[in-house]
């Protein structure tokens, strides 16, 4: 039975339609890689997923609970088991790193102190930053930011793991670095992880599947070896890295066209 | 003509819209206010409202003093220079008594949290939400209302009186500075004088007007911040906005209680 389950998910932003009709099962203990290019939908599934916006139409569970539907106490419940580290990492700027880790354990455990603070050196020696911990996270670089959201996000030792552009931003070696921690986390602590990622590399080195989202819709939904040998014109121009050609686009053709007569009506 | 009435229609919805989320936000947070309460409440939440109470009181304590000084000073000459011309130069006492338990103190103070604090929320709670910080709070199963803005606004309620009741005495002191300079009244016989032409419902009409502006600067402030949408310069514009709209409400509600007060008296 699929951890995470999405049927139908049909998102709009004002008319606009972002996801069209999605349909995603997350399997448990696997690594599932969120694959596509910027403004495909990735990061508002996410959104959709974590519970952060509704959707029009369609439904997401999680552990069985419906997402869309459910009360806020539910909400909160499925919410402790899931760890997310997002983007940004958004990291409380007030907090040092050791405080940002040990915010959930010291608000939703009743652990003594002594406990939450070998917890939270646990984890950060987890992610390489246990000498870190005094530092604030806008003494850190991108990548021990990047670290430190990981960290955080596994404080509560959460069923789901969600990683959203782990990688963007980072020097290759830096990036390679976050893939072994997540396939480390993986082996490690049998963790059912959600990354959403463009970069390629990094999604065929942890992925145990690859969801490849285009336009707000599934174009292929697999292990890395059935989407390599996916023939879609567009999963194909993806994987290749083949460059949209902007000529073939409707609207600039039509612009470019409209400007060469305006210029030619000219005197 | 249809262009006027359109604009004037949009114009009204928003502000209508304004009103009701600044309402909204008001009852949701006074049902998340208990976790800021001492005793009852979350020692964490607590332990943040007295940082703020600290930040909106006391780092604030120099600026407002020295402005009541100088408007003291202001209004006792203003006033004397006038009152001397028909002889009644002791009215001086009861024109700055009066005038700032009743109205300056709690403008003045008014005036200048709004510009201290009311930009603060609104430029911390825009960064939170800017740097996905508010986001992280409710994934990690934490309520936002409870965690940033309870404390923000029981601190506000604490604070704005405290420093009302500065400002009116250091206003009030300037008044006999001013006497005692001029008329070579004895500053003891002035606080005397002072004591006889205030009331407790002068006192009383204060302490209403400031827990009214303290829910204004803070709830501004942070609805503000809460309506950040984009990046930095969004951040800059609602720091902006949350003065320019707390200064502007704390005067409208300043003179509706004021003209309430004023017929409760004659009555």
């Amino acid at each position: 039975m699929p951890l995470i389950s999405v049927r139908d998910l049909v998102v709009e932003y004002d008319g606009r339609r972002v996801l069209d009709g999605l349909n995603l099962d997350i399997e448990p203990g696997q690594i599932t890689v969120l694959l596509g290019g910027s403004g495909s939908g990735k990061s508002t599934l996410l959104r959709q997923i974590l519970g952060l916006e509704h959707p029009k139409s369609g439904s997401i569970s999680i552990k069985g609970t419906d997402m869309t539907r459910c009360s806020q106490a539910d909400l909160k419940k499925v919410r402790r088991s899931i760890g997310v580290a997002f983007q940004s990492a958004a990291l409380f700027n007030s907090l040092s790193l050791e405080d940002n880790v040990a915010l959930t354990l010291r608000e939703h455990t009743a652990l003594a102190p002594s406990i939450i603070d070998l917890i939270v050196w646990l984890k950060l020696a987890v992610v390489g930053l246990a000498d870190f911990g005094k530092l604030h996270p806008q003494e850190l670089s991108g990548g021990m930011k990047k670290r430190a959201a990981v960290a955080r996000a596994l404080a509560m030792d959460p069923e789901i793991l969600v990683l959203d552009e782990p990688s963007a931003g980072l020097d290759p070696i830096v990036a390679a670095e976050l893939d072994e921690l997540i396939l480390f986390l993986k082996e490690a602590f049998q963790i059912t992880a959600l990354v959403v990622t463009h970069e390629m590399h990094s999604a065929f080195r942890i992925a145990d599947r690859i969801a490849m989202l285009f336009d707000g819709r599934l174009l292929a939904v697999g292990t890395k070896d059935e989407v390599r040998a996916n023939q879609n014109p567009r999963v194909r121009q993806f994987l290749n890295r083949v460059p949209a050609n902007p000529m073939h686009t409707p609207a600039l053709a039509s612009y470019l066209e409209r400007y060469v007569q305006s210029q030619e009506a000219k005197p | 003509m249809a262009n006027l009435l359109e604009i004037t229609g949009r114009e009204t919805l928003s502000q209508l819209d304004y009103v009701g989320s600044l309402n909204i936000q008001w009852w949701a947070t006074l049902r998340g206010m208990r976790a800021a309460l001492p005793l009852v409440g979350n020692r964490h939440r607590w332990r943040a409202a007295v940082h703020q109470m600290l930040e909106i009181g006391v780092d604030a304590l120099p600026m407002v003093a020295l402005m009541s000084m100088c408007s003291g000073f202001i209004l006792a000459m203003q006033g004397a220079s006038e009152l001397r011309r028909f002889g009644a130069l002791h009215f001086v006492i009861d024109l700055v008594a009066v005038g700032f338990t009743r109205e300056l103190g709690p403008l003045l103070t008014a005036i200048a949290v709004s510009g201290r604090s009311g930009s603060a929320f609104a430029a911390e709670i825009g960064t939170m939400k800017v740097t996905e910080e508010i986001d992280a709070l409710k994934v990690m199963a934490f309520e936002p209302v409870e965690f940033v803005l309870a404390p923000k606004y029981l601190a506000a309620l604490v604070a704005v009186p405290c420093l009302s009741i500065v400002a009116a005495f250091f206003g009030i002191l300037a008044g006999g500075l001013f006497m005692f300079f001029s008329t070579h009244l004895d500053l003891l016989l002035y606080f005397r004088y002072v004591l006889t032409s205030i009331e407790l419902r002068d006192v009383v009409a204060a302490m209403i007007k400031s827990l009214a502006f303290a829910t204004i600067i803070a709830h501004v402030g942070c609805l503000e911040g809460l309506r950040v949408r984009g990046g930095p310069d969004a951040v800059g514009r609602s720091t902006t906005s949350a003065v320019v709209r707390s200064t502007f409400l704390v005067i409208v509600a300043d003179a509706i209680f004021t003209t309430i007060f004023y017929f409760v008296g004659k009555a």
